[in-house]
């Protein structure tokens, strides 16, 4: 058996090649750099991968091409959302960097491994050590994040899966504050993303065990001539299904995301809020449009009704919420029920649809979330709701900015929210869907009431005697608040360039 | 359907060897208990009276196990190369630096943070 | 409605001006800060008269072409291009918005200049200008947005503005509660308003006025039908309308000008204007229409009745603010026959009622900001050009000829009559009824205010307003003065907009002649008037609200329990629902929570229930959802 060398089209993952590089820098910083001088370092190294990464993306936005023995497929979807990935890991990072907010220093606790409540601990946080180890972190995650929706075969699309997925499980459990709620996320998330993730092999399994082979094009082209059992096949589809609608937290597999979005930094909940969601949409879309398309009568009516099942529960889930992270973790789920609303679509329009509702809801999401690192008091974030009484009163900036991420949100015109759910819903009634339309147009009236309650909170209730207070906007905080405020709104107004480009590029490659 | 033939034998093999060894044990074996044999298993050591933490072990375990899969996987990758890398020719061995290169990434920040020192 | 009509044939590249001027404005005024103190309210009445301008200049080039070819449109950009949906960010303006267009920019004018000189004494006058032209130009884009998106979007934007005016002085914490109300009752109406949108896309695939019109006829009544429910849904917010109109007593706890210009002039005829804009909708679908009357009849007896019993002058002109808009509504209801008369008491009740409120404002300015009517009394003679334009607009408002109400009033109880059978019997006395009791309010109003013997406090030293104040009041005046006389001599506001509500519309013979139903509601006038020249000038009115009442003062001081109704029917049931279904009975932010959220809200207890906070319940929950995924698909292929 004669050896021959697998075929790589360098240029065409350089992205993700670049991401990973600069992550391994990272670690060598913390190995070789001293304590005080690593933050200086890791942050502008970070962003510089990045935004190269991005150049490069630019730089190779025509490509349409399997490359990598067709493990890895490069094409209009792909390149898309992995440029929204690398741009709002930008911000997370701001976010995540930030050191001006928490007057004991970032929001990662001191020493990981040092035993909350500690003298340990109390040690580590006098000698104000800090965990640069983030940003390496964060950096395998967007890797993994940026190969999970150009995965084109089961096994590259698992390792990306646990590629994404271990840092963030290592990062929720770092919040400096309410460290044993922030651990018993990351341990709650690790458990059951496992769990998880055992179904997504099996299912990977049974569908290797359907056509032969793991990569969506020949799986494709089993479906289509019909060549193995159907019993594997649906069953390999039901699981690898769990396996990714655990990561998009749909209803019944979200019930992580409430604790981890709560426990985790907020910073981090921030990032992976915005970027899994985006990835395992990506993965999921390519998975289900390529790969499993000829079978779509199979998974349409389930993933009918796991999208109704997402909206209408998040939403009804969000409204009883008192804390604000809670609030938005659910109202994470009922967009992901939106979302699957353009997947099912199984159209052009459906497919740039959930492309355009990604990448605006990205954006919203750091928005809330940033904005929920500035409001504070004594013991770190207050988060419960009430706390956000009269804020429109004390700094009408930050209210008027929140309002803005809460509406576009909840998809009122002139927000980029607003334009993506119509994208959704007009696919999802191209392509026949109307049950879906209804309860879309219904949750969302419903969705509102949640957000706009707390607008109304905000802006007509007195604040509290003791309430807290909302810290200066630091440079770095300011800086991912505005150009998320700025998408926001120009997405809103003016969405069109996005959306024609979005349309251009909403074509899978296989 | 005789292709599941086999695997159900097997299955039913290793269902019976299982329901076999536990019943066979209960019934045959010698019941005595001891200090010794109702202590926690620590792969030899004497195991050591609870912390007041709620039995917690030190990070140094977990961490040497830890790295011994990094490297045990570094050689799971070199052992087929190493049987066949003359026919794998420079992109095996451009292919294999590169692993060894990122795995000695991580060894060097093990050994840099302390983390291979016991003490 | 077979004819697939044009609204538009031309366009204008000047339209966008109309809105970008008083934006402008308020943009540079809230930019600027307090750097445009000394300037800001001159540059804001500038802006506000320049719109107008620009609004006059297009009605001469309307007027220069002829019936069906004088709408003209603007192409902005193209809002949002996603394959099968399309929206067009565009402007509209035909027969029907250039009504409204001077309407909004010429009243809007005369408030921002009676503004100049009250407010003042407040130092934040600059952010009041603002606000002022920031709902000059929303309004103006709701009105002519040329689909239901872009009406949408000025649609909020009034709201906002409404809001930030209605708590402008939101120190007092009652105002902001009033704002607070103003804004959730709103959202209901709103989301009719985005129900319609959605309603007209998933069936029509478009969202413009011209778009929907085109599909209008009997095949698509079921979808007409509730597109004009929402619609309707969306007015009764935005108007006050029962059972939506609690909110707009309490919001005249903001400055007098604004009372004036949007919550009697202009903002709260928004619905009036969707319900007459839509009129393609309605003329298809009879069922709406028919709840288009009943909300109206319903609205303007039950307004007139809380206008009999209210002593703070503002919330009397409140209630008979509701109560005319739902003449309008009615006469909206009434479809092609009513459009134009709904239209015409539209302009003219703008026109009145501004004035009398403006005058409400010149009173309360000499009475130290006292606004208990039973307080004033005798002051005709301290504040004579007060008096005399109060006057006039009450004249005008009661129907009496030659002022301009008669001649709305009189046509909207005509249509009514001829509805036709017993519906016409039924809401043309209605109609008449209402007539009665606002001769009898309105005359309680100018009595308590102006005659009688001074019932002032001490202190108060009534004195007439500055010109700066008094001269919009005698403009505004002159409006309701002539108004009325010049839109219905010879139909002439009729025939102009025939070709946008009502092609083809033939009238039918008459229930009863025109001369009689005038008789007839002169006569309802004059009972009305003399009961009150009974009960309140030849009995002395006492300073202090008297308390052993009947019971039917005592409900129409209420405000005829609207708000008890709403706690009822709404708060309480969803707050004991929620209590009821909640096991741990965490408390939903209170204050913050309406009716509908608390309803949900228990509901949302209910299913909370399931996140335990346990790993192994989350797992079960994974591997039963994983077992029901499997079995359904396998289920579903044998």
């Amino acid at each position: 058996m004669n050896f021959v060398a697998p075929v790589i089209n360098y240029s065409q993952v350089l992205p993700i090649l670049i991401v990973l590089g600069t992550a391994l820098l990272g670690v060598i910083v913390e190995a070789f750099v001293a304590r005080d001088r690593r933050y200086q370092i890791q942050v502008p190294l970070s962003i510089a991968g990045l935004v190269v990464a991005f150049v490069w993306i630019l730089k190779i936005h025509a490509t349409t091409a399997i490359t990598a023995e067709s493990a890895v497929a490069i094409d209009g979807p792909a390149l898309v959302l992995q440029g929204a990935i690398v741009i709002l890991g930008i911000a997370g990072l701001l976010l995540i960097a930030e050191r001006k907010l928490d007057s004991s220093g970032d929001a990662f606790v001191a020493q990981a491994a040092a035993i909350p409540g500690s003298e340990a601990e109390r040690t580590a946080t006098l000698a104000k050590l800090t965990q640069t180890e983030v940003f390496p972190l964060t950096l395998f995650a967007i890797a993994g994040m940026m190969l999970f929706p150009a995965a084109n075969d089961l096994v590259t699309m698992f390792v990306a899966l646990e590629v994404l997925s271990l840092p963030l499980y290592l990062m929720s459990g770092l919040a400096r504050r309410r460290r044993l709620l922030s651990q018993e996320a990351a341990l709650k998330y690790f458990l059951l993303g496992a769990f998880s993730s055992a179904f997504f092999l099996y299912g990977a399994a049974f569908l290797y065990g359907y056509s032969g082979s793991v990569g969506f094009r020949q799986i494709r082209e089993a479906i289509q001539t019909n060549a193995g059992n159907d019993v594997f096949l649906l069953t390999g589809i039901a699981l690898v299904s769990v396996g990714l609608l655990f990561k998009v937290s749909a209803v019944p597999f979200h019930s992580w995301t409430p604790d981890v979005y709560q426990g985790a930094p907020t910073p981090v909940t921030a990032f992976m809020a915005a970027c899994t969601k985006i990835a395992a949409f990506g993965a999921f879309a390519r998975l289900f449009y390529v790969g499993l398309s000829g079978a779509r009568w199979d998974w349409r009516p389930m993933l009918t009704v796991i999208a109704i099942a997402t909206m209408v529960l998040g939403a009804l889930w969000a409204l009883t919420q008192t804390d604000i992270k809670r609030m938005l973790a659910y109202s994470s789920v009922a967009h992901s029920g939106f979302i699957l609303t353009g997947i099912v679509a199984t159209n052009k329009a459906g497919l740039s649809g959930t492309l355009f509702y990604l990448v605006t809801y990205g954006f919203t999401t750091i928005g809330a979330f940033a904005i929920v690192t500035l409001v504070r008091n004594a013991s770190g974030e207050a988060t419960h709701i009430s706390g956000y009484a009269g804020l429109g009163k004390r700094s009408p900036w930050i209210a008027m900015l929140l309002s803005l991420f809460l509406l576009a949100l909840a998809g009122i015109p002139l927000t980029s929210g607003f334009v993506a759910k119509f994208a959704v819903f007009s696919a999802a009634y191209e392509s026949g869907s109307t049950v879906l339309v209804i309860f879309g147009v219904l949750t969302s009236a419903i969705a509102a009431f949640f957000y706009i309650r707390l607008i109304v909170l905000m802006f007509f209730q007195d604040p509290e005697e003791d309430g807290p207070t909302v810290a200066a906007a630091p440079l770095m905080t300011t800086a991912a608040i505005a150009l998320c405020a700025t998408v926001t709104l120009v997405l809103g107004i003016l969405p069109n360039s996005l959306v024609h480009v979005i349309d251009a590029a909403s074509r899978f490659v296989f | 359907m005789n292709l599941y033939v086999p695997i159900l034998t097997i299955g039913a093999i290793g269902f019976g060897f299982a329901a076999f060894s536990i019943v066979a044990a209960a019934v045959t074996g010698p019941k005595r208990y001891n200090r010794a044999k109702l202590d926690a298993y620590e792969c030899g050591i004497e195991p050591s009276p609870q912390a007041a933490g709620g039995g917690r072990f030190p990070i140094k375990y977990f961490l040497t196990a830890m790295l011994f899969i990094v490297f045990d996987i570094e050689i799971v990758f070199l052992y087929p190369w190493a049987v066949s890398f003359d026919q794998m020719g420079l992109f095996g061995l451009v292919e294999m630096l590169l692993f060894i290169g990122t795995v000695f990434v991580a060894y060097a920040y093990v050994w840099r943070r302390g983390g291979l020192e016991w003490d | 409605m077979e004819a697939t009509h044009a609204l538009a044939s031309g366009t204008s590249s000047l339209l966008v001006w109309l809105i970008a001027l008083p934006a402008l404005g308020a943009t540079i005024l809230l930019l600027a800060g307090r750097r445009s103190d000394k300037w800001g309210h001159l540059l804001a009445t500038a802006l506000s008269g320049a719109s107008f301008v620009v609004g006059l200049v297009e009605l001469f080039k309307m007027l220069s072409r002829d019936g069906e070819t004088r709408g003209v449109s603007q192409h902005l950009f193209t809002w949002i291009n996603a394959g099968s949906f399309n929206v067009e960010a565009g402007l509209l303006l035909d027969q029907l918005s250039i009504c409204f267009v001077l309407l909004i920019t010429g009243v809007g004018t005369l408030i921002h200049v009676y503004s100049i000189a009250y407010m003042e004494h407040d130092h934040d006058r600059r952010r009041f200008f603002s606000y002022l032209n920031l709902f000059i130009a929303a309004m103006l884009l709701l009105v002519l947005g040329d689909s239901f998106l872009n009406l949408y979007v000025g649609w909020e934007g009034v709201g906002l503005a409404s809001y930030l005016l209605i708590g402008f002085w939101n120190q007092k914490p009652a105002y902001a509660t009033a704002a607070k109300k103003a804004f959730v009752v709103n959202r209901i109406g709103d989301m009719g308003l985005s129900f319609a949108i959605m309603i007209a896309f998933t069936a029509f695939g478009t969202v413009s006025f011209q778009g929907v019109a085109n599909h209008a006829g009997p095949e698509h009544k079921q979808i007409m039908t509730w597109m004009g429910l929402a619609l309707l849904l969306a007015a009764a917010g935005k108007s006050a309308q029962f059972p939506l109109q609690s909110w707009l007593g309490d919001a005249m706890a903001g400055p007098t000008p604004v009372s004036a210009l949007i919550h009697a002039a202009t903002m709260v005829t928004a619905g009036v204007y969707l319900i007459t804009r839509s009129n393609f909708v309605f003329d298809s679908a009879p069922t709406a229409q028919l709840m288009v009357v009943i909300v109206g009849v319903v609205t303007l007896l039950f307004g007139a009745l809380i206008g009999t019993a209210k002593d703070d002058i503002k919330k009397a002109l409140a209630a008979s603010t509701m109560s005319q808009i739902g003449y309008m509504v009615l006469a909206a209801g009434l479809g092609p026959a009513g459009y134009a008369f709904a239209i015409m008491h539209l302009l003219t009740h703008g026109f009145f009622k501004a004035s009398m409120f403006l005058g409400a404002g010149s009173v309360m300015h000499g009475m130290n900001d006292e606004v208990d009517m039973r307080k004033f009394g005798r002051l005709r003679l301290a504040m004579p050009i007060t008096y005399i334009t109060f006057g006039l607009g009450y004249l005008a408002i009661i129907g009496v000829p030659p002022f301009s109400g008669f001649f709305s009033k009189d046509k909207i109880i005509e249509a009514a009559f001829n509805a036709g059978g017993p519906r016409g019997w039924i809401i043309g006395f209605a109609a008449l009824l209402g007539a009665a009791i606002t001769a009898f309010y309105m005359t309680r109003v100018m009595v308590l205010t102006f005659f009688g013997q001074k019932r002032w406090a001490d202190e108060a030293h009534p004195h007439e307003s500055p010109k700066l104040m008094t001269a919009p009041i005698i403009i505004l005046s002159i409006g309701s003065i002539a108004a009325g006389a010049l839109f219905a001599f010879g139909s002439s506001l009729q025939h102009w907009l025939e070709p946008v509500v009502a092609r083809g519309f033939v009238e039918g013979e008459p229930a009863l002649q025109p001369i009689v139903v005038s008789i007839m509601a002169l006569v309802a006038v004059a009972l009305g008037v003399a009961l009150a020249y009974i009960k309140y000038v030849r009995v002395p009115v006492e300073a202090v609200a008297p308390t052993n009442v009947s019971i039917w003062t005592r409900f129409a001081r209420r405000d005829l329990l609207q708000d008890a109704f709403n706690e009822a029917v709404f708060m309480r049931p969803g707050q004991y629902l929620t209590r009821a279904l909640s096991f741990f009975d965490r408390k939903v932010v209170d204050g913050a929570v309406n009716g509908t959220g608390a309803l949900f809200g228990g509901l949302s207890v209910r299913v909370r229930r399931v996140q335990t906070g346990y790993v192994r319940t989350y797992a079960l929950l994974i591997l039963v959802g994983a077992a029901l995924i499997l079995a359904a698909m396998l289920a579903a292929r044998i």
